[in-house]
């Protein structure tokens, strides 16, 4: 029987040699992506915002959306977004947040079960207040930053310093360019994508530790091998795993995408970007990176005096 | 080198049947569980079988998800009406008249009393009304829950503390707490969950609730009811009140309470046998019989005024003294009304009022949706990554896509024997698990096919293989695992669902994807003896 090799044993690529379009381009795309969640912005779904989330279902089968966006519009509840999903006859409702505090958002949803209750199932009401959707902004963004301070604490803690710094910037990259995702595609920014990018976290320094982990036993065995050398050999040597890997992972994904429903497209949707960017990241920018972070300094060091060298 | 001794054999094969044996109750159904327990012979003792089934989340299953908050300003002002009650008797036993009267503060209440020899006569009793706070077993000297403040011109302040607040509060959640089961329970709900979340807030979880208006209406109400008399012109100490019956015009009405909601102890639905009007009987204990008989006698032929979370239902006349202890509210209510209103009565009032904060509702339809969906992902995630593992190593593919479905099984058992809930972020975790899983079979076949090809003969390169990826392996899931533990601690709900799945799929990895997979290629090693690697 043949076996698939997706990638030729014994590759000698020159990996480095994409920094000089690499480089430039993902920081063209980060700060594009900066400049638009400054002036854009995500579209923030109900757990940061604040609001109301309804799902009908007709119960006829077939929804009728202007009759809908009408009668939603003649409440006085400010602006509503309506929109029909499915084939079935779904439609979603989208109320901002209502002045008056906590007490005034059910309001909404009891004149929406008086008008829509007849004709339609309520399949799912989520009603967000201020005081929660402020706090749910406040654990996602300190959530975010303790993962990359974690997590670069464990590197540096297992890896040389220029090693850690190198993968964290890979990892600030792929968390910026998938925020860049959100805000391109008006994805619905909520607790879910908050997951999303944790797991592309996950991801991105798996990929890059791998890479690394490569990196420092070469470093180990050639120690007077050039640092692009060294590093085009790292990736070479682990790429096979790499594309395995990724192939598998989208796999799954794709299977989410494909099959797992309305509420887990969308969360899938991101990670397969995040698969794609996470891989480009740790062959494109976190190992290129350490070009010029200057990978034998540490290493220098180690060898001659047998310990690591203090900061600097 | 590459061998594994009896023992260690049957300490994996051992771990891995039980880890599945308990995930098996949970592919079954409730039915099919109960049959099955029904029909083992009477000596198979029942903590040998397992029988916990995975808990589905309310996204999964449908129903309601209500979280609470005490709302701490009317909390206050029932503490400090109070305040005022405990500080008017003071004053009275102490025969001194404040300045002005009684003036109440957000967070206490204060009176001026310039006079020194009164002032020093009034003091210690009110310093009294401070309670220690911290528990009395502890001793702790942590101040009280009161602190009295005198200015020189005489202002004397009564002010609850930082910690007297928060002991308020921490109560009232307690209190909330027994109130909302003894309500919810009156519904028949299965299975309702109640907890305290933070400093102020209860969470509600209720599966499988058609309507959750209804349970929000039971929520929602404080049911504080009060037997109070409706004032004469020109009384003093009047609380203008909305009333029902008249469009919620004000009326006034008395500040002292005859009796109130928690001297009852029934409450039922019923009609009025002249007007058939939908009303509620109540019966009361023997010391608000005693009191309500001896309010009535007194006052024969005045209005007196039901009032209900500050709203007068009813003010009807006193005809003769009622010193049954039993009697009846009307307030033109609907059959429904009337039933939510006995419920609310029997159950006792909150000990204030509470804010929804929070609802997410799922129906059952949907929730039902959504497991259908997620099994079909998961099905297609494993075989599309199954077929591509054998098609890329063979046999040793083979060996990951045993480890693989061991790898689901087992996050499966665990969750059954942790308890842990499934949600639907949970099963976008199982499934991407499936591709990330195989990420360590990766590592190391792509390892022992390099250092086979450098050189090293067979078992040397399987070993050194397995050696040398084990590093990588533990450093890749850690980040992983990280990043994970942060999701667990900061998300609710569902996306804590997610992080459960994630950490104990980095957990079983390490034992389906190394240890069993070194087993079986160490037994395949063993009997075929192979010259070559099979991919």
């Amino acid at each position: 029987m043949r076996l698939i090799r997706l990638w030729p044993d014994d590759s000698r690529f020159d990996f480095m040699k994409f920094r000089r379009f690499s480089f430039p381009l993902s920081a063209l795309f980060s700060v594009v992506t900066v400049v638009l969640l400054l002036t854009v912005g995500l579209n923030f779904g109900i757990d940061f915002k604040g609001g109301t989330l309804m799902e009908l279902q007709a119960k006829s089968g077939q929804a009728d959306v202007g009759k809908v966006r009408q009668a939603a519009d003649s409440f006085g509840f400010g602006e509503v977004e309506v929109q029909e999903f499915g084939t079935a006859g779904g439609i979603s409702l989208r109320f901002a947040i209502q002045e008056g505090g906590e007490a005034a958002q059910s309001a909404v949803v009891q004149k929406a079960r008086d008008t829509f209750g007849a004709e339609y199932e309520f399949q799912r009401v989520e009603t967000v207040g201020p005081r929660v959707s402020g706090e749910l902004v406040q654990s996602g963004t300190v959530g975010i930053i303790l993962a990359v301070i974690a997590v670069l604490f464990y590197l540096w803690f297992r890896f040389e310093r220029e090693l850690a710094v190198g993968a964290i910037i890979g990892t600030l990259h792929d968390i910026v360019l998938t925020l860049g995702f959100f805000v391109i595609t008006r994805h619905e920014f909520n607790m879910t994508s908050i997951a999303a990018i944790l797991t592309i976290v996950g991801y991105s320094l798996n990929e890059t530790v791998v890479v690394f982990d490569r990196t420092r036993e070469l470093m180990r065995r050639y120690k007077t091998m050039p640092s692009v050398d060294l590093l085009n050999l790292s990736i070479n040597n682990t790429m096979s795993r790499t594309v395995m890997t990724a192939v598998t992972t989208a796999l799954s994904l794709l299977a989410l995408v494909l099959f797992g429903g309305r509420a887990i497209e969308g969360f899938a949707q991101v990670m397969l970007y995040g698969v794609v960017i996470c891989t480009y990241s740790a062959i494109c920018i976190s190992s290129p990176m350490l070009i010029y972070i200057g990978l034998r300094g540490s290493e220098a060091t180690k060898t001659v005096g047998g310990k690591v060298a203090p900061a600097e | 080198m590459l061998r594994f001794s009896k023992s260690k054999i049957i300490f994996t094969v051992g771990i891995i049947v039980i880890g599945l044996l308990l995930a098996v109750p949970s592919m079954m159904s409730r039915e099919q569980r109960e049959s099955f327990q029904r029909s083992l012979p009477n000596w198979v003792p029942s903590w040998l079988i397992p029988s916990r089934a995975i808990v589905l989340g309310l996204d999964l299953q449908g129903g309601s998800h209500v979280l609470l908050e005490v709302d701490v300003p009317d909390l206050m002002r029932t503490q400090t009406t109070q305040l005022r009650d405990d500080i008017r008797r003071i004053l009275r036993e102490t025969r001194v008249t404040p300045q002005g009267g009684i003036q109440l503060t957000p967070r206490g209440a204060q009176i001026r009393v310039p006079d020194v020899a009164d002032r020093d006569r009034v003091l210690p009793k009110l310093r009294e009304l401070g309670q220690p706070l911290g528990s009395a077993i502890l001793g702790q000297g942590g101040g009280r829950d009161i602190e009295v403040s005198v200015t020189p011109e005489g202002l004397i302040a009564l002010t609850y503390s930082e910690g007297g607040v928060n002991e308020k509060v921490r109560r009232a959640v307690d209190q909330a707490i027994e109130v909302i089961r003894r309500r919810i329970d009156v519904t028949g709900t299965t299975e309702p969950s109640i907890q305290r979340q933070g400093a102020d807030r209860i969470l509600v979880q209720v599966p499988g609730l058609q309507d959750p208006q209804r349970l929000k209406e039971l929520l929602g109400r404080t049911a504080k009811l009060e037997f109070r008399l409706l004032a004469q012109p020109g009384a003093a100490d009047v609380d203008m009140l909305p009333m029902k019956e008249e469009g919620g015009n004000r009326v006034p009405v008395e500040r002292r309470v005859i009796v109130d909601g928690s001297d009852l102890v029934d409450a039922q639905p019923a009609f009025d046998s002249r007007t058939n009007e939908p009303i509620v009987n109540f019966r009361f204990n023997v010391r608000g019989a005693q009191r309500f008989g001896q309010a009535t006698t007194e006052a024969i032929g005045r209005p007196l005024a039901i009032v209900l979370d500050n709203e007068v239902i009813s003010a009807p006349t006193i005809q003769s003294a009622i010193t049954g202890g039993a009697g009846q509210i009307s307030g033109r209510f609907t059959v429904q009304q009337v039933n939510d209103l006995s419920v609310l009565l029997r159950a006792g009032a909150l000990p204030a009022k509470l804010t929804i904060v929070e609802e997410r509702t799922v129906g059952p339809g949907l929730g039902q949706d959504s497991i259908e969906a997620g099994k079909k992902a998961t099905y297609v995630a494993t075989i599309f990554v199954v077929i591509f593992m054998f098609a890329t190593y063979g046999l040793f593919g083979l060996f990951a896509n045993i480890a693989l479905v061991v790898h689901v099984g087992l996050i499966f058992g665990l969750m059954s024997i942790l308890e842990a809930t499934l949600t639907l972020p949970g099963i976008a975790g199982i499934v991407l698990t499936i591709g990330t899983a195989v990420d360590s079979n990766v590592l190391i076949y792509e390892r022992i096919r390099e250092e086979f090809k450098a050189g090293r003969s067979m078992v040397s390169a399987i070993q050194a293989g397995f050696d040398r990826a084990f590093a990588t392996i533990v450093d890749s899931n850690s980040t992983m695992a990280i990043a994970a533990v942060i999701l667990f601690f900061l998300g609710s709900g569902p996306v804590r669902g997610f992080a459960v799945v994630f950490i104990l799929g980095i957990l079983t990895t390490v034992l389906t994807a190394v240890t069993l997979t070194r087993m079986m290629i160490a037994l395949w090693y063993h009997w075929m003896r192979p010259k070559t690697l099979p991919f």
